[in-house]
């Protein structure tokens, strides 16, 4: 009898707790939060401590303050590793957005076979990137490619290129392959704030006389502003933190003239197992992505 | 006069673009599944154009079905993409139905946070989660991957159903609740079938990036049969001096293929889900 009586009371105060809008909320929220903090939040500081030792694989390092980040200053690979991680982020930025741009001019008039069409252009932003990146790892191979037998049998080239074992051409590679990646999520990005533009809007600028290039310039871009400004933030976060794609084609290399931030924190933190240094060089990362992250947060809440 | 004249303009205008475009975009793919029907012969042969199929042949797919583990990466892969998605849904709603109708202390940063882990990536972080996983003693089980992949997809899965949420008119819950249902009653009765649309875009969305993951399969799920389509593809059939180009083709499309063709069906909730983020507010 008086175990019953605990247990209803104990149901009831379970009820009375999760119908009170203040526990429900907290209770609600403890699943998703309770994995995003031990496998997120926990890591993160983790990394910090780790970066501050000289740890290696399977062992735990001494403080060491600041060396890690300090040695790094002072590696040239790392310099380069910088700079091609800029340059893979913001340069192809632009790319992927005016190229984004006219798939989605492209993609809102009405013809036939519209549906189909628009899941076939995205493809290159939906299948599994590692996979994808395979094809393009043949499509650039030295001896395989395709684009080398074309020019050479209209004779513009001798000898195959190679497209990956070259700097200038690797570095170059990557970038086409990321844009090529790229351009379908601004384009559907793209064409959902074209979608917002009145129909009428342009119809009453073309009663006034205002050309397609004026109504281009005065009506959509001015509409289609906002969700270009939050795709290209978001790609640069991502592309920022790429790895897969580098991975696949180059490793890095040649000679660790492709290497971004995620790629050269692997090699130093888990192929070469100075998991300290590893985790500096990622967490170099984190005063841009952050900077990113809070212009993209401040936008969404300017009103 | 007038409709030859506007053809023209479609034509440079909309088709020849348009014509660019899906060249552009998906030569890739033809390449790989060419290349994964092709014998290994034939890749040799240089009078051949490269462009263009000689003989077909499936000995591709044999191949990648009886001498590498690629029915166990699918296995792998169809195990840890479910759950994980289940999983992440199932927190997703909560959090979801929690930011949108609930006031609690705390519930404007928690939302603020939600929102700031959409965007930490998995490179900031594998470094210091291998040792997590590694105490936690979940390396090459699939654990490791189906408790890691959440922190990829509750984020945006939180926040693509907050919206849905919101766009239900509180009154049909408080009707409800009215008439004797608890909060939860209400939930899983009323609002769950009225975002229903929302629930798969974020499914969706949750299964294509466990599917495609591969930093954190990479790291985790690296012994032999162990690993996933992207990871064992990349690790297992690219061998530095022999090259089965043919078998690696073979499984890139095959890999792929589920997601296109999943993506293909829904392809209206997908792009509501991709875009939701970007353009509800």
């Amino acid at each position: 009898m008086g175990s019953e009586t605990v247990k209803s009371r104990g149901g009831r105060s379970l009820r009375r707790l999760l119908d009170r809008e203040s526990s429900l909320g907290i209770i609600l929220m403890l699943p998703g939060a309770l994995l995003l903090i031990i496998f997120m939040a926990y890591p993160f500081f983790l990394g910090i401590w780790l970066s501050l030792t000289d740890s290696v694989i399977g062992e735990m390092g001494d403080f060491i303050g600041f060396r890690n980040y300090t040695d790094l200053l002072g590696d040239s690979i790392f310099h380069q590793t910088a700079r091609n991680t800029l340059i893979y982020a913001l340069v192809t930025v632009p790319f992927k957005a005016m190229l984004g741009l006219g798939l989605a001019m492209v993609l809102s008039n009405r013809m036939r076979f519209s549906n189909p069409i628009r899941a076939a252009v995205m493809m290159p932003w939906i299948v599994p990137t590692a996979l994808s990146t395979l094809g393009w790892f043949m499509i650039l191979d030295p001896v395989f490619s395709p684009i080398s037998w074309l020019l050479r049998s209209l004779g513009v080239i001798k000898q195959n290129i190679n497209f990956l074992g070259d700097p200038i051409l690797a570095i170059s590679s990557v970038c086409l392959v990321n844009i090529w990646r790229g351009i379908p999520f601004f384009g559907i990005t793209i064409l959902a704030g074209l979608q917002a533009v009145p129909q009428e809007l342009h119809e009453a600028a073309a009663i006034d006389g205002a050309n397609a290039w004026h109504r281009f310039i005065h009506i959509t871009i001015p509409t289609i502003r906002g969700v270009v400004l939050i795709a290209a933030l978001l790609s640069i976060i991502w592309t920022f933190a790429d790895f897969q794609l580098i991975y696949i084609l180059t490793k890095g290399g040649p000679a660790n003239t492709t290497h971004i931030f995620g790629t050269y924190a692997y090699q130093i933190g888990l192929s070469a197992t100075d998991i300290g240094q590893g985790a500096a060089i990622a967490l170099y990362m984190f005063p841009i992505l952050a900077v990113f992250a809070i212009l993209l947060l401040m936008y969404l809440r300017r009103d | 006069m007038v409709g030859s004249e506007t053809l023209g303009k479609r034509v440079l205008g909309i088709y020849l673009p348009l014509a660019f475009f899906i060249f552009f975009l998906l030569f890739p793919f033809y390449w790989m599944s060419l290349v994964s029907f092709k014998p290994t012969n034939d890749l040799f042969e240089l009078k051949y154009n490269p462009f263009w199929l000689q003989t077909f042949t499936l000995e591709n797919y044999l191949y990648l079905f009886q001498n590498t583990d690629f029915s166990e990466w699918l296995k792998n892969t169809l195990i840890i993409s479910v759950v994980s998605t289940v999983l992440s849904l199932g927190c997703s709603i909560l959090i979801g139905y929690a930011l949108a109708r609930l006031r609690f202390p705390g519930s404007n940063f928690l939302g603020v946070g939600i929102f700031l882990a959409y965007l930490v990536p998995p490179t900031l972080l594998f470094i210091p989660l291998s040792q997590v996983i590694a105490k936690l003693n979940l390396y090459n089980t699939y654990w490791a991957l189906i408790l890691t992949y959440p922190t990829q997809l509750i984020p945006f899965a939180s926040w693509l159903l907050m919206g849905y949420f919101r766009t239900i008119p509180k009154e049909i819950e408080e009707c409800a609740m009215a008439d004797g249902c608890t909060r939860m009653q209400a939930l899983v009765k009323i609002i769950l079938p009225l975002s229903l649309p929302g629930m798969i875009s974020a499914g969706i969305f949750c299964f294509t990036l466990c599917w495609n993951e591969f930093l954190y399969a990479l790291i985790f799920m690296s012994s032999g049969p162990m690993k996933t389509i992207p990871v064992g593809t990349v690790s297992d059939l690219i061998k530095a001096d022999t090259l089965f180009w043919g078998a690696l083709m073979a499984s890139a499309v095959l890999g792929s293929f589920p997601i296109a063709f999943l993506y293909s069906f829904f392809v209206k909730y997908y792009v509501e889900g991709l875009t939701a983020g970007a353009v509800k507010r």
